[in-house]
């Protein structure tokens, strides 16, 4: 077991260098950013200066080396468009959208789980069929276009909800949080159930279909012809052995739930980092982009390793030979 | 007589579809008595894995029963649902599937699923159950059954697994038990191993055992009286020993007559000729009456023979007898 | 040689299209009102978008035909200065809506269909390779595929789109968005197809008729294209159509976000970028009917794409 954890922090460690590598060679490769920050109307003087400033006429070699070292203490530079360091612009607008992301989360767990194995167990019932629809409405809608209906329904026609921001945030120091206050949590509702539904509409159909097949095992069937209760039968055997796979894709929604903040974030003008994002690819602000593209990898390497362990948890057979444990 | 454990009364089972309705059993009846093991024999899809499932009330949807009586101890059964049929499952009617690989949960530990089904059917503490449980695994000869109780499905051999499965079919000492091919995915060696311990706890317990095998070797060595089911009927059902050495269905010489170890004394192997009609192509008449030898022009108009209309032991109108058997 | 008994011997072979129409695929899409239904919406919608420039009442992109006094028109309703009436009503500029919605849809689908066909010969070519050949050249494409696949989609086409938007000049940025566009979303989108391509490969690779070709001295290349993909065709189909949902919600979202298709060549999600800006003053009609279109397009193919897979695979039915 040691060892395969071993081999799965390593791998991440891969994982993490050859995205290293990809921001660096957007560093490298992309455009002029001098261009980009002093548009048309430019003395060479400003364009030396700035060039300076941004470490822009160093070698190719020293400033990759500078890259890997910079970047493993969180330093990314300045941001071409803002002149701030990167790295504060990140940790300023990180609250936001960890806060959005997390209340998302739980909505797409808890109400995927949950419709998943109603739809599941009640195979032919017409609440399933009316959640099954559904949910394939939810698939092909796109998650932006759920955000504007919302706002439409919500906060231009009821005036319920705010249409966009975080509200009043309460600043603890190091982070700020809309938990604390009315409109905080009134502005969080609209944008967290755009970020939710879509990934709940996945988790759902994946909780659905794994359930399924596991309610069609021979160990099912057994279970039944030993007079178990339906409830023991469904929760205690068959959820059981739908969570390893299922605990793989969720894992990755989860991750996903953070890039697709991006869109939400956006419709909603909620400050997070993704707003910051979409306004580094449209300005071509590659020293955010590349901090970002760092910051998701870290954490979707993270979530990956969690995932992997939680399979030891759930799944005896793993605990015992790690080699043949192979998903 | 005493009353059978189990008696099934002309039972029908039907499965619509697309092409229209098959029926994978039509009109089986036969009784089990306590501490009686009744072999169920035939090719596979015959209908005999559907009978057992018929009796436990297993059947998979669309698949359901049209008409017909199953009696466990002179009750009705086959019409019950949800909580009553939970009731009788477990406690007074045990089954016991082909693979012991696929039957146990793999995520549970053996005395995980053994102390919940205990604890489903009989009026007992946790501790009690677990005490029963370890008694459970020690009848059936699991080894150290203390110390592995505790263990996962997985660190059991294949042979090991049966026994952990015939355990828990066992553990709230139901009546009945159906074995569908509960040997077929072991090795030979542990197939007379298992076949024994079921001939043990049925005799020790007085339990009715319906074993459904497509294998006459098994059927030999274990069964008491055996049913031999075609295209969905029964063709024979009598006492072992007669039906193996003198079978009256042609269908069933023919079966003896094509397994090495019932034929006795053969020296070539025999073949029936042509296959079993598929279900949805079941010919008028005698089912087997394409494939008989001694077919005649009656065995082709409806009603086919049953175990009732003709011969006591064989639903065939032109039986074998004794004498014409040693011509065969 | 003819078997009088036989009637199937005796009738002439029917012909390939009524094979076809007799097939469990036909006999199934028949049964399915859903199916059909969607094929249907997914025809007109894509045979409208085609025909477009014949079908629009106005041509949105020629500023000649444009008057600013019909901004605004509500659909339906006589405009209040020049009279002229408007199916979808117009936006700030004067624009038929239903024509932009047309014209709009074309470059939606265009970006779609040219963004799976790009993914699929990809994926299709890297599976074939990983799983022909083996070795490193599997490691390398697998591994990438992997490392690919910890991102989400949507992620990755905007890193791709923000990298090639600062290589472009400034100048040809507009003109060359679509492209990129393509570019993006189809690199995005090829794991899919590789990984059930190398699956498919794998299995068929150590076939006897396969093995029997390669010892008559077929080359591998002619092996995996004439042999080995055939067999991969059914899930390849399967997943290029759930893909190009994917690809016209990522071009739309893309486009949604201001890092798509530009404001002078719209995409329905440029439509609804737009549109959005006009929610809270009244003229709803500017958004909402590009946001239906976009919602019906994604959803029929969509249902088509689990029809399609239900039908292919009977077991998951």
């Amino acid at each position: 077991m040691l060892a395969y954890i071993i081999r799965r922090v390593a791998q991440s460690i891969l994982v993490l260098l050859i995205t290293g590598f990809v921001a660096f060679s957007m560093f490298s490769f992309v455009g002029d950013p001098i261009e980009n920050m002093l548009g048309q109307e430019r003395t060479q003087a400003d364009v030396d200066r700035l060039r300076g400033q941004l470490g822009l006429d160093q070698p190719f070699v020293v400033q990759y080396g500078k890259f890997l070292q910079q970047a493993a203490q969180g330093n990314f530079g300045l941001s071409y468009r803002q002149g701030r360091e990167v790295s504060a612009i990140l940790a300023e607008r990180l609250p936001a959208t960890l806060e959005l992301a997390f209340v998302s989360g739980l909505l797409a767990l808890g109400g995927g789980i949950g419709f998943g194995i109603l739809t599941a167990i009640r195979k032919r019932g017409f609440s399933s069929n009316a959640i099954m629809t559904l949910s394939l409405v939810g698939v092909s809608l796109p998650t932006f276009l759920i955000g504007i209906l919302l706002i439409f329904l919500f906060s231009v026609e009821l005036g319920w909800l705010p249409s966009f921001g975080r509200g009043e945030v309460v600043d603890l120091g190091w982070w700020t949080t809309g938990f604390l206050t009315v409109s905080g949590l009134k502005a969080l509702v609209l944008p967290a159930i755009t970020l939710g539904l879509y990934q709940m509409t996945l988790i759902m159909r994946l909780v659905r279909t794994e359930m399924l097949e596991v309610l069609r095992m021979d160990y099912i069937r057994f279970a039944r012809a030993r007079g178990l209760r339906e409830r023991s039968i469904n929760f205690r055997h068959a959820l059981r052995n739908t969570l390893v796979p299922v605990i793989t894709i969720t894992g990755l929604q989860l991750g996903s739930i953070i890039a697709f903040a991006i869109i939400t974030e956006t419709v909603f003008q909620w400050p997070g980092v993704g707003l910051l994002f979409i306004n580094a690819v449209q300005f071509v602000d590659i020293p955010v982009m590349a901090a970002y593209l760092m910051m998701i990898s870290v954490m979707f390497v993270g979530i990956n390793l969690i995932v992997d362990l939680l399979y030891f948890a759930i799944d005896p057979r793993l605990r015992v030979d790690g080699k043949s444990g192979g998903h | 007589m005493t009353q059978p454990v189990l008696s099934v009364r002309d039972l029908v089972v039907e499965i619509p579809t697309r092409h229209g309705i098959l029926r994978p059993v039509d009109g089986v009846s036969y009784d089990i008595a306590a501490g009686e093991i009744l072999g169920v024999v035939g090719e596979s899809g015959a209908g005999k894995s559907m009978t057992g499932n018929a009796v436990i009330g297993l059947l998979d949807r669309p698949a359901r029963i049209v008409s017909g009586q199953v009696l466990l101890k002179g009750e009705p059964i086959h019409h019950l649902k949800g909580a009553a049929l939970r009731k009788l499952r477990g406690r007074r009617m045990g089954m016991i599937f082909q693979d012991p690989l696929t039957s146990l949960n793999p995520l549970l530990t053996v005395g995980d699923q053994l102390t919940e089904t205990i604890l489903e059917h009989l009026d007992l503490s946790v501790k009690q159950a677990r005490e029963r449980a370890i008694a459970a695994l020690d009848e059936v000869g699991i080894p150290a059954a203390r110390q592995r109780i505790d263990s996962y499905p997985h660190e059991f051999s294949g042979g090991m697994r049966q026994r952990v499965v015939i355990a828990l079919a066992l553990c709230a000492e139901p009546e009945l038990i159906i074995a569908d091919e509960p040997t077929t995915a072991l090795d030979v060696s542990v197939q007379a191993q298992i076949i024994a311990l079921l001939r043990r706890l049925c005799r020790e317990r007085g339990v009715a055992v319906m074993l459904v095998t497509h294998d006459m070797g098994v059927i030999a060595e274990a069964a008491d009286r055996v049913a031999v089911m075609y295209a969905g009927r029964l063709a024979e059902l009598g006492p072992v020993r007669d039906v193996v050495t003198q079978a009256r269905h042609p269908y069933t010489a023919g079966l003896m007559a094509s397994t090495p170890v019932a034929s006795q004394g053969q020296k070539r192997l025999r073949q029936i000729p042509g296959a079993m009609p598929r279900l949805d192509a079941v010919p008028a008449g005698c089912a087997f009456n394409p494939r008989c030898e001694r077919a005649q022009s009656r065995c082709a108009q409806a009603p086919g023979p049953t175990l009732q209309t003709c011969d006591d032991r064989a639903a065939c109108w032109f039986p074998i007898t004794h004498e014409q058997e040693a011509a065969i | 040689m003819s078997d009088p008994q036989n009637p199937a011997e005796t009738r002439p072979a029917p012909g390939r299209m009524a094979r076809a129409w007799q097939s469990d695929l036909a006999y199934s899409f028949r049964h399915s009102p859903v199916a059909m239904i969607s094929a249907l919406v997914v025809a007109v919608l894509v045979l409208s978008a085609v025909f477009a420039p014949w079908i629009a009442p106005h041509n949105p992109f020629d500023p000649g035909s444009l008057n600013l006094m019909n901004g605004f028109t509500p659909p339906g309703a006589p405009n209040a200065f020049t009279g002229d009436t408007f199916l979808l009503g117009t936006d700030d500029q004067g624009r038929d809506v239903f024509s932009t919605i047309l014209y709009g849809m074309r470059i939606s689908l265009f970006v779609g269909f040219s963004a799976v066909l790009l993914a699929m010969v990809i994926g299709v070519v890297l599976g074939l390779l990983a799983g022909y050949l083996g070795g490193w050249v599997e490691s390398v494409i697998m591994r990438t595929a992997d490392i690919q696949l910890t991102f989400p989609a949507i992620l990755v086409a905007m890193l791709i789109f923000g990298v090639a938007k600062g290589i472009t000049p400034p100048e040809y940025r507009d003109q060359m968005a679509i492209y990129v566009l393509i570019l993006a979303i189809g690199l995005s989108d090829w794991v899919q197809f590789a990984r059930v391509v190398r699956g498919a490969t794998l299995v068929e690779k150590n076939r006897d008729y396969v093995q029997a070709a390669r010892l008559v001295g077929r080359r591998p290349f002619s092996i995996m294209i004439r042999h080995i993909l055939p067999n991969a065709l059914n899930a390849v189909l399967v997943i290029a159509t759930i893909s190009l949902a994917l690809a016209i919600i990522a071009e739309a979202t893309l486009s949604f976000l201001g890092v798509g298709a530009p404001p002078t060549k719209p995409s329905l999600g440029t439509l609804i970028r737009i549109g959005q800006g006009y929610m809270f003053s009244g003229e709803w009609w500017i958004l909402l009917f590009p946001a239906l279109t976009l919602l019906a397009l994604a959803l029929s193919i969509n249902l088509l794409g689990d029809w399609l897979r239900d039908a292919l695979n009977p077991r998951l039915r």
